[in-house]
Parts: structure tokens; sequence; C-alpha cells
């Protein structure tokens, strides 16, 4: 029985990295996307410039899912260190296609899979001279089989070509030259043999497709900031490496040619940091970004910005640790290092996006934030929202917004000062005092910055009442935090349902897809998105309103469940925890059947991840 | 330290071009030992910024931890200061200095916080020129954890725990020379007329300029057995010459002609008169100075005064083109690219 689906199913593409395959893959996945239909992909790759095994995931999805679903429909096995794998973990009634030059192995014996066997190499040596080109078409060619086998239009696919090489339009030719000796190869021998089908849909709207990376450069470019320190460390180089193409593109000053904006690549990310302190100390919006390992280095700035009220955005693209880790592979485990980071008692505000659209909205959020806030704010993204491509709404900016550059004091306003000004002084009641920028006035305004304790007037202290009413000052400022960041997404499925879930960030997608899943079969949960740090209220009515919570989350000591416990003080019985630590996307069916266990009375082992959940253990 | 200081200013103080009196200059009463030389040199940066008649405000003040790092709360009251973390004054710096290209960036430091915890920073700091002036108050001992040795101790040099170094020190002003740095001084905080110039120059540099300052530690370390002894440094420093410098906005007085002195014009227009014996050293040469600093090591002299100067450099903002205009005086109008450029991107991404 082979699998038969119209824009439902999952292409996995096995490669060798560096051999030009990510573009050809992207390719397919965006023509997906141009003929109407939902689509998301999700690159594997390794920590590695060439020659290890990477894989492409491609996602067709009517129906707008855009997490990752578990099990693969179809396969394209391009690379003979992985082949025996990517044969074995087919689902049923899957499709194998590879490179049909070599034979098959003996103990390839699947009888319950269709196999699709192309002579790429040899159609590559019959057609091209070039070594180069043999390589780098065999990829071309796989994606012309694609177009005839998934009956798509080959139209989109030349079209894109043509868009691809609009520079080098000697290019345009041979490209399509080599989708159509795909295509036509395909149709020859594989008439009638793929039951799966992506048809021309109006499903995309005005989506569009981008990583959050590049979203989160976009965003701190529209958000204002003219200042990045940065040391480069998978998976956040790209939102540094966006922002530096946006800035050339839009910050160079037409008259004189000189930047609206600096850049500097810093010795390590102490330095990075410190750069953008100093920088945001001194008035000018910036940013830096990193990745869990550079978050444990940046902990003791992240306490001075904290403890001083320094505004500074990080932004934190985790990837799996601990320690090294996984350095290309997705994790949410930098939860609890974030939200408490640097030595003493600190709490840092989190911003949490679940797509691009939100990575370039929360990103320019978060600099009007820790402005608002003098304090640190974190955007907590990941490898798989940076850099992988994603669906998403578009960007959109309100020409009327203006940079909430929160209490700062001109020379102005200190010439009309009666009192006397304290830069640490809580006029307001909302723990925020009035900051000056370096060089503003004269003979008023100026203070010291330190991180040791300091009265409201900034000058050092040891008197132990001024330093606690500084402390618990600073804890009214998270109160007021806790107003003005953004809220959870909170959608009742049925009001009077008494289980729940709650998740947040690239759990989101799959987490939606499988509550989905159990409404159609009748069993209907609540759900909270949380997107920041610190928790807002309604957070805690959710969870007393709900018996049996389930916590979806990507990471081993249930980070966020934890923080929740931490800041709440209730709910230890009814939180529940659902996994993944893989390093891949969480996928949709394996918490769909979690949940089912769960519900049913079972005690199972929260992880949906592969190996725990062969060898499930009760728990 | 004292616990007051006397309110009295003399009626006819000196002016300055800006009308302020040095008392403008000042800052808080220093709580540092009495007698430590980190006193002095901050009495030099109030001098030298009064002589030449520098806004205090347009002043900025940075520093790391330690002893030396606390001196900024007690000079120039009405600029900004930042007191930030162990040996990361460089990278707040740079980030400061690329927010505001127009102030002037007086960085104080120690030997530990520059040679040790803080010696990553440093390097790359010089690397990229950041224009700003470095001021080492360098006493070779961790003052505030009381007195073990700092990476600027000499070999074999003992302080009051008296037991001798057993390592290599750090030269920080070779480093600097070495790194490209166009301004790299050498001085005693015991020798105001020597350091007041020096810092003038300093401040006057286009680029990344560094006093590595001797400053004896009189709680940890002025015994006679430590090479940072006030006693010490007074019998073994030999002055690469005599130095002063001529702002641009000052008439330059006509002074008998002189066949030693040497005339460089800095960025903004300002003069260094060098004033030199015709067999002395070449500041201009980095491998001749690098040559004059190791023999000096080797025959136990300390060789002060301006040791390397080379004027024709950029600073990290002019290598890396950034606007005139500083960057924390841009708005909505000058940052954002606006709702029409954003949906043609989103245009881009269909």
């Amino acid at each position: 029985m082979r699998i038969e689906a119209v824009n439902d199913f999952v292409i996995r593409f096995a490669n060798v990295n560096g051999t030009g395959s990510a573009s050809a893959n992207n390719m397919f996945s965006k023509a997906v996307f141009r003929m109407g239909v939902p689509v998301s992909p999700k690159n594997i790759f390794p920590s590695n410039i060439q020659g290890l095994p990477t894989w492409f995931e491609v996602r067709v999805t009517e129906k707008g899912y855009l997490g990752s679903r578990g099990d693969v429909d179809f396969v394209v096995a391009i690379n003979g260190q992985t082949m025996k794998k990517d044969y074995d973990t087919l689902m049923p009634g899957g499709y194998f296609l590879f490179d049909s030059t070599k034979a098959l192995p003996r103990d390839f014996q699947r009888d319950d899979i269709i196999e699709i066997g192309i002579p790429l190499t040899q159609m590559c040596i019959d057609n091209y001279s070039n070594p180069r080109q043999r390589q780098l078409f065999k990829n071309i060619i796989y994606v012309g089989a694609l177009a005839y086998l998934f009956d798509m239009e080959l139209e989109v696919l030349t079209g894109m070509v043509k868009d691809q090489f609009a520079k080098k339009e000697k290019l345009i030719a041979p490209n399509i030259g080599a989708l159509e000796l795909g295509y036509n190869y395909a149709k020859e021998h594989y008439p009638d043999t793929c039951g799966l089908k992506v048809q021309r849909r109006d499903n995309v709207g005005e989506s569009i497709i981008i990583d959050g990376n590049s979203a989160a450069g976009l965003g701190a470019i529209y958000g204002g900031a003219t200042f990045v320190g940065w040391y480069p460390i998978t998976p956040s180089t790209s939102v540094v490496e966006a922002f530096e193409k946006y800035a050339k593109k839009y910050r160079v000053d037409a008259e004189t040619g000189q930047n609206n904006f600096a850049i500097l690549q810093a010795e390590d990310e102490l330095s990075a940091i410190g750069m953008a302190i100093g920088a945001n100390w001194n008035g000018a919006r910036a940013f830096t970004a990193t990745s869990g390992p550079g978050v444990s280095l940046m902990s003791e700035f992240l306490g001075l910005a904290y403890f001083a009220e320094i505004p500074v955005v990080l932004m934190d693209i985790q990837r799996s640790g601990p320690s090294t880790g996984m350095p290309t592979r997705t994790q949410q485990s930098d939860i609890i290092s974030a939200a408490y980071a640097s030595h003493g008692d600190t709490k840092q505000v989190l911003l949490i996006p679940c797509d691009p659209a939100e990575c370039f909205e929360m990103s320019a959020q978060a600099f009007d934030l820790a402005d608002r806030l003098q304090t640190p704010v974190i955007l907590m993204s990941d490898l798989d929202l940076g850099m992988n491509d994603h669906m998403s709404r578009p960007f959109k900016w309100d020409d009327e917004r203006k940079y909430d550059r929160g209490k700062v004091l001109t020379a102005d306003d200190l010439d009309k000062m009666t009192e006397r000004w304290g830069r640490y002084k809580d006029v307001d009641g909302d723990g925020i005092g009035y900051r000056t920028y370096p060089g503003t006035h004269p003979t008023k305004g100026s203070y010291f910055t330190r991180g040791s304790s300091h009265d409201e007037y900034a000058a050092y202290t040891e008197d132990s009442s001024v330093y606690e009413d500084n402390m618990q000052r600073l804890v009214l400022k998270w109160e007021t935090a806790k107003g003005v960041v953004p809220k959870p997404q909170i959608k009742y499925r049925d009001k009077n349902s008494k289980v729940a879930a709650i998740f947040y960030g690239t759990s989101a997608q799959a987490s939606y897809e499988a509550l989905d899943g159990l409404e159609a079969e009748g069993t209907k949960i609540n759900t909270c998105r949380i997107k920041s740090f610190p928790f807002h209220e309604d957070i805690k009515s959710f969870i007393e309103e709900h018996d049996t919570i389930f916590v979806i989350e990507q990471n081993r000591d249930a980070q966020m469940r934890t923080l929740l416990l931490n800041e709440f003080n209730t709910g230890t019985e009814k939180l529940r925890s659902i996994l993944n630590i893989d390093g891949m996307p969480i996928r949709a069916r394996r918490i769909k059947r979690k949940i089912e266990r769960m519900l049913s009375g079972e005690k199972v082992n929260p992880f949906t991840t592969a190996r725990s959940a062969q060898e499930e253990v009760e728990a | 330290m004292s616990y007051l200081r006397s309110s009295f200013r003399h009626p006819q103080a000196k002016k300055n071009k800006l009308g302020y009196t040095q008392a403008n200059y000042e800052g808080a009463l220093s709580t540092l030992c009495a007698g430590c030389g980190h006193d002095s040199i901050s009495n030099s940066i109030i001098n030298a910024c009064f002589e030449l008649s520098l806004e205090p405000h347009k002043i900025a003040k940075m520093s790391g931890i330690g002893c030396s790092s606390k001196t900024p709360a007690y000079f120039l009251s009405n600029s900004h200061g930042f007191n930030s973390v162990h040996g990361r004054m460089p990278s707040v710096t740079t980030g400061a200095n690329m927010a505001n290209r127009d102030l002037t960036y007086i960085g104080v430091s120690g030997d530990g916080d520059t040679a040790s915890i803080g010696m990553g920073q440093f390097m790359h700091l010089v690397r990229r020129n950041l224009n700003m002036v470095y001021i080492v108050m360098n006493n070779g001992v961790y003052g505030l954890t009381k007195g073990q040795d700092s990476a600027t101790a000499d070999l074999g040099s003992a302080s009051k725990k008296g037991v001798p170094n057993m390592y290599e020190p750090m030269d920080l002003c070779e480093l600097a020379i070495s790194l490209g740095s166009g301004y790299v001084a050498r001085s005693f905080s015991g020798d105001k007329d020597q350091l007041v110039p020096l810092i003038q120059g300093a401040i006057k540099h286009n680029g990344f300029a560094l006093i590595d300052c001797i400053s004896p530690c009189v709680t940890f370390n002025n015994n006679p057995q430590s090479t940072k002894s006030y006693e010490w440094v007074r019998d073994h420093k030999e002055a690469t010459g005599t130095f002063d410098l001529v702002p641009f906005e000052q008439e330059i007085q006509v002074q008998s002609p002189d066949a030693n002195k040497e005339t460089i014009t800095l960025h903004d227009g300002s003069v260094i008169n060098l004033h030199r014996q015709p067999e002395s050293l070449d500041i201009t040469c980095r491998e001749s100075v690098l040559s004059a600093l190791e023999e000096a090591k080797q025959n136990k002299h300390v060789l002060t005064g301006l040791l390397h100067l080379n004027t024709d450099s950029k600073n990290t903002h002019e290598i890396i083109n950034t606007s005139q205009r500083p960057l924390n005086s841009m708005k909505e109008e000058d940052l954002c690219p606006g709702s029409d450029l954003l949906e043609a991107l989103n245009q881009s991404l269909r």
C-alpha cells in the first residue's frame, strides 16, 4: 500500500554537506510555497563545513501546520553514509528516491516501500564535463524529477531559476536544462508511481518565507539599533549578518557615504556584551546576539546591567547544551540560565517569539522595553526558529511609531528641576529612576555608574538599609515590567475543560497541531502560549483554572515548568511535562500520542524523543 | 585617607578659557590610603583637563575594578563616570565611544585590571585603535585584596610580604607599541611635571593613547625590595626627553631656538614639542623604542616619558566609516527605513 496524499506529506532530503544541496532543496520548498501551499522546511545540519551528513526536511501542509510532524513519507537519499538508516526509517508505503547509477546494496530488502531509482551521477557524467557542475546539477536534476512525481507546475521552478540567477544570466539555461532532464527521466520511467501530489491552492495569503534570525536582525534595524558588538557563534551569527546586510542597504548616508551604524566583531562574548552595554549607557541603542555558551560568558555583565540599570538587548539563539552540546541542533534549554542570569539576586526580562513575524516585532520592541525598564531584555529564539525558513505573517511597521527611550532627562529638564535629582530615585512609584546621557549638561546630571552598591544618588554605599531599599526597588521595577511585556496568548477550546497546555516559542506550532488532532477526537485542551518573562498574572489564573496542565518544551529539566513553579509557588501536582531533547524540532504526532497516553491514566515518561520513546520507562 | 577637605579656594585662583578654576575639575574626596600614588595621578588628570580647558561634561571617565578604578570618583565630578566590571573597561569604553564619538574618553585601570583579567580586552582595544586615553595606575600589586603580586611585578621584586616574584613581568608599553598604538608613554605618579603634559598629549592624540604610570602602593608595595616603590623608581628612572604640548587654539610663544626640538602636529592642529638630546631615542620608530625598552630593562632602568608617537593612524570610527554625527543623536527619521521599504521587502520574500 502506497501513501497517498495531496498537499500533506513530509519529504526528507539526505545529502552530504558542502555539495550545494541546500539551495536546490530550498528551491523545491519555495516552489511549493509559490503554488499557494503552506510549507515548513527544516535544515538538519552538522557542525562541519564539508563532507558530513545533512538532511533537509520539507513538510508540505495544506492546513498550515508549520511545526515538525514526525515520520517521513518520501526520502531523497543522496548520501551513501546515511542511506541505510534513511531507508529503514521511511514510513511503510513511503517512497525512496535514490541514485541508481549504482544498484542498491543487497540488504535493502523492504517490500513495503516504493523505490524510485534515477541514475543521477550517470546523467551528470553524460551531460556535464565540469566536475563542480556535475555535483551541483545532480541536485537540480532530482528537483526536476520531484516536480514530475508530485505533479507540480514546472513553470514555477523555472521561474524561480530565472529569479535566482537574474544577475548571472548564463546560469539560467543550464539550470532549467537540469530541471528538465530530471522531469523527463521521471516522466519516462515512473509514470503513475507516486501517490503524493502538490496541487495549487490559495492557502498562503500574504505570508512571507524567511528565517527568524534575518527577521530579528531586521527588527533591530527598525527598532533603531545603531551598534552591535558580537562574537560569532552558531546559531546566532546570522542575526548579525542580517543586521549588517540590512544596515548596508538602509543605513548608509546617501550624501556622505558614511554609516549610520557601527558593527564590531569582539574578541569574545564578554567583550561583545560589554560593548553593547557601553553604547546603551551612552544613549545609543545597541545589542549583541549569542547562544548558550555566550550567555554563560555574558552573565557577569548581565548582572552589571541589571544592577546599574543599563538597557541592553541580547538575542539568545538557543542550541543544544550543556557546554558545547550539539552546536547545530535546536533546544529551549537556556530558559533558567537566562531568566536568572548572573550572581546575586537577579531577574532578566525575556521575550519569546514563535515565528519570524514575532522575531521582527519582539526584536524592535526589545529596545523600547530595555529603555523603558532600564534593564537587559533577552530575546529567546532558538536554532529551529533562527536558522530555518518559516512561513510567517508579513512584517508590519507603523510609520507613526516613536521609539520609547524611557525616562531620560535633557539639559532643559535638568535646568527646570527644582528638587535634587537622583539617578536611582523612584519619583514615579514604578521603581524606575531618570537617567541622563553623558555630555547632557555642563554642571547637572552627571553621576557615577557602578556595579557596587549605590544609593539614590548613585554614590557608593555599604549602608545596609540603603542597599536593601535599592534591592526592593528593583523588585518594584520587576512588578512594573509585568505590565509592559507581551501578554500570553490564551485560547480556550472549551471554557469548562479542566485540561490545558502551556508552551512557548518553537514548541507552539507542533503543540497546536497535536491539540487540534485531539480536539478532532473529542478532547478539548485549552492553551497558553507564554511570550515573556516576568510572567503575566493571567498565566497564574490559567494554571489555577485547570487540573491538568501539560507543559510542552524542548529541554531535559522542564525549565519552564520549574520557572512557573518557582515564580508562582503553585501547581506542582498539575503541571505535567512533555519534553523533547533530541536536538530536532519537537514533533506534533509524538506530542499527541504522549498526551493521549497520559490522559488515559498511563504512567509514562515525559520524553517524546526517539530513544526514550522506544525504551520508555515508568516515570 | 582624609575625612575632611578644606572648602577654601584661592579667591584669585587661575581661570582657564572657559572661566573655570581647577575646582571645577575636582571630584569627591579620595578614600585611598594616604600617600597613594593614584591620588597624584588623579590630580594630574584634573590639572591636564583644566589647562586644556576641556568642558568637564564632555569627558567620560571609564574604569574597571580595583583601587585604581575607584579614582574616577575623585576627579571631574561634572563628568559621567562608569566603574564597570573587573578587566572589562575596554569593551564598555569601546561601546560608549561607538555611541558618541564627540566625547573625550579617559579610561583608568590598574595592573591587575589590565595585565591579568583584562589582558584580552586591553590588547584588542589597542588593535582597534579606539580614540581614548588609557591610564594604567601601575603598582605591581593587588591592593584591595591585600598584597598579591600582579602580572607587572618585576621578576625578583618583593612586596611587603617579602616573597620575591617568580614570574616574568608584562610590559604594557611594549605590548601597546607592538599592537600599533600611536601614543605610548610611561611615567611616574611622583613626577607631575612629566605626567601632566603626557596626559594632555594623550587627550589630543587621535586614536589609542596609553600611559603606563608607575604609582607606588604605600601600603603593600613600597618597601626597599620592591621595584615599584617610590625610592626605587626615583633612583632608576630615565627620561627619553622632555615634552610639551601646545594646544591648537593657543598662541605659540616665540622661544629661543632649540636645535634639539622636534615638532609634531597632531590631528586637531595641536603641536607636540619634543626636546631631546641628539644621540637619544627616536620615538617615532617602533623598532628602536622596543630595543631601548629592552636595554633599559637589562640595565635596571625605568625608561619614562613619551616612548612612541605615530600620528598617522586611523581610529576605530575612521576604520569602519561611521557617521561623523554621533550615533546616539540619531532619531527615528535617521534610523527607521519605514513601512514602504518593509512592504517591498515582504514582496521579495513571497
